[in-house]
């Protein structure tokens, strides 16, 4: 199972690296995506798979009375999910913004804040 | 004690909210000032708490540690958490002249209040992913700040910034997982016990340079740095400021924290590369800088540039090296956002921070040359300010352990520096102006002068002052780094006395029950 997993995250990061080097801002975006993913898949990893031991305590009980799955873990991703839903919803307004206001998604385009013609000396 | 420590992260929140609730009166403004002040007024409470009683700790929700989130107060997170009182209530009262009401409707000082509190609950927190939750609340309100108003430049700059700070966070989230996973712990003070026993020594320095990567994105180090420049020079004034004062320096607190405390198992390998990285760091920073035109462009490279200086006194990793990264943390946070307020003033009254379109600022308007003079030689490290005793502490510290060419280095690029506050005060301050235009501060309105130039004159005497009386900030930084280099005092504040954590041992016993 943890080689399954170790897999998925290798193929997700290899894929988001791809679509990273792509000069598209939205693949660009595409790819962040995926690598949260397989970030999130690393810490689930972390946490030891431990199926068919779901994380119950009895009723009347204070612990567990056997061992159980961890589940702190997915607390992390959880929360973690929930972060990088939000910064993605951001980055992807901002994305269409830029694109409204730029006129343009290839980042070789974008040099408005550093524009290309940077004279080093100030004319006198 | 826990409302101590909870004060400085819980005031700019509430501040937030009314500061939105209100933001499309003038209250709003004012509201932010005084959240500002009230957050300056916890942050003393704290440090007063911290000087008295040591470190301190306080779990939250009323779990034991290492189970819960823990928020710990040492020297250098309340002096941070200081520092970050003093600059938030600094661009406050500039945010009054500077931010236009439009972008107070869409809640500016919400966002401001916002920013201040994550980077805050980021010096404040004992859990490493509670501190990648306060990188996030920090990212998410900066990213609104940096482009609130919309200009085609924001939105540029933005984009580099949000997606190289986007691909940072995720390596920390998994450096976070990576961590977890062969500690069986999230809490700093335990994780500094538990990575001692950890089998597999290379894996950690993997993590180890995962944070680096990660850390060093947001502190802006070569080569990692890019996003910096791209995007600091577009946003308002105050904007910018609270930028260049407060975040990168989250990132530098946050790589002091870690591997003083956590990743110190090999030093020889870790602190060697975060060498050669501060000696880089220093280097391109400052080459960048003198091939920039314009005032904020070049102030944006000389961040970069100091940042090398902090992490150089981590890397050389000798208790005079750590006084000299906090001295140069604190000196640093103030000098660098009242540069970028002057610059707001010379855009204000000169038009522009286009070095080719500036000029005159020193014959229409001496006083604000003179306050440009106080940030900008300390800066560059003339005695007797307070970037002068920073630098020499650093440099004496690499000569100390015979590491001459990091000393040379680091004092080559002071010169440099040094060139660069020349080329703008030749430009912006000497020349005079090409459009003919005379530049005087009595162009602005009274309450705009009052509101600009006070933050500008405080931060500027607090310089002075650290510059003439160094020695109570010194000891200062010697206790803190005394601290760093011994965590015990954290450890045992955080997990109490008895050291009872068995970490590695529940995570191992779910492998084996496989």
């Amino acid at each position: 199972m943890e080689i399954l997993i170790a897999l998925i995250v290798g193929v997700l990061v290899a894929a988001s690296v791809y679509l990273m080097l792509a000069r598209h801002v939205l693949r660009f975006l595409f790819g962040l995506v995926l690598m949260s993913n397989a970030a999130n898949l690393v810490i689930f990893a972390s946490g030891r798979l431990t199926p068919e031991a779901p994380p119950l305590i009895p009723a009347g009980a204070y612990a567990p009375t056997q061992e159980v799955a961890n589940a702190l873990p997915q607390a992390l991703v959880l929360t973690a999910i929930v972060i990088g839903f939000g910064l993605f919803a951001f980055a992807l307004t901002l994305v269409y913004r830029s694109y409204q206001g730029l006129g343009t998604l290839n980042s070789d385009e974008m040099r408005i804040a550093e524009p290309v013609t940077d004279a080093a000396e100030p004319r006198k | 004690m826990s409302w101590l420590l909870a004060g400085p992260i819980i005031v700019p929140f509430v501040t937030a909210v009314f500061a939105f609730l209100f933001r499309a009166a003038p209250a709003g403004r004012w509201l932010s000032v005084i959240g500002s002040a009230a957050l300056l007024i916890a942050s003393a409470l704290l440090m007063v708490e911290v000087l008295d009683q040591g470190v301190i700790a306080a779990q939250m929700g009323e779990w034991p540690a290492p189970f819960g989130i823990t928020l710990v107060a040492d020297l250098l997170s309340a002096v941070m958490v200081v520092i970050t009182g003093i600059t938030g209530l600094a661009v406050a009262v500039y945010a009054l002249a500077d931010i236009d009401e439009s972008k107070e409707r869409l809640g500016y000082h919400a966002l401001f209040q916002v920013l201040l509190a994550g980077v805050c609950g980021a010096f404040l927190t004992g859990d490493i992913f509670n501190l990648y939750v306060w990188f996030e609340v920090m990212l998410i309100s900066s990213f609104g700040l940096l482009v609130l108003g919309g200009k085609k430049e924001q939105l540029d700059g933005g984009i580099k910034y949000v997606t190289l700070n986007l691909i940072s966070t995720i390596l920390f989230l998994a450096g976070v997982g990576l961590l977890y996973g062969l500690t069986g712990t999230l809490n700093m003070a335990d994780l500094h016990g538990a990575v001692q026993q950890v089998e597999n020594q290379g894996l950690l320095l993997v993590v180890a340079v995962m944070f680096i990567v990660a850390f060093g994105v947001k502190a802006a180090l070569f080569p990692l740095f890019f996003w910096l420049p791209a995007s600091y020079h577009t946003p308002a004034f105050a904007v910018s400021a609270i930028f260049a004062g407060l975040l990168t320096k989250v990132g530098v607190y946050a790589l002091i924290r870690t591997f003083t405390l956590i990743f110190t198992t090999d030093i020889a390998y870790t602190h060697t590369i975060l060498l050669w990285i501060a000696g880089f760091t220093m280097v391109t920073g400052v080459l960048g800088a003198a091939a920039m035109n314009d005032m904020r462009r070049i102030l944006s490279f000389h961040i970069v540039s100091q940042i090398g200086y902090m992490i150089l006194g981590l890397a050389l990793y000798t208790p005079l090296a750590i006084v000299g990264a906090v001295f140069y943390l604190v000196h640093h946070i103030i000098v660098k956002a009242n540069l970028f307020l002057v610059a707001g003033v010379a855009e204000r009254i000169a038009g522009s921070t286009d070095l080719d379109r500036v000029g005159g600022l020193y014959r229409y308007a001496p006083f604000l040359g003179f306050l440009f003079l106080i940030p900008a030689f300390s800066l560059a490290g003339f005695p007797p300010l307070s970037g002068f005793w920073a630098k020499y502490v650093l440099v004496k510290a690499s000569l100390d352990i015979g590491n001459y060419l990091i000393a040379g280095v680091a004092l080559a690029v002071g010169l440099l520096t040094i060139y660069s506050m020349t080329k703008i005060w030749g430009y912006a301050f000497w020349k005079p102006h090409p459009a003919g235009i005379e530049p005087r501060l009595s162009r602005l309105s009274r309450h705009d002068r009052a509101a600009l130039l006070i933050p500008i004159a405080s931060l500027a005497a607090l310089t002075c002052v650290i510059g003439f009386f160094p020695e109570p900030f010194v000891q200062f930084a010697e206790r803190s780094a005394a601290q760093l280099l011994d965590p015990s005092a954290y450890v045992s504040a955080v997990l109490g006395s008895a050291d009872a954590a068995q970490p590695a041992a529940p995570l191992a016993l779910l492998e084996d029950g496989q």
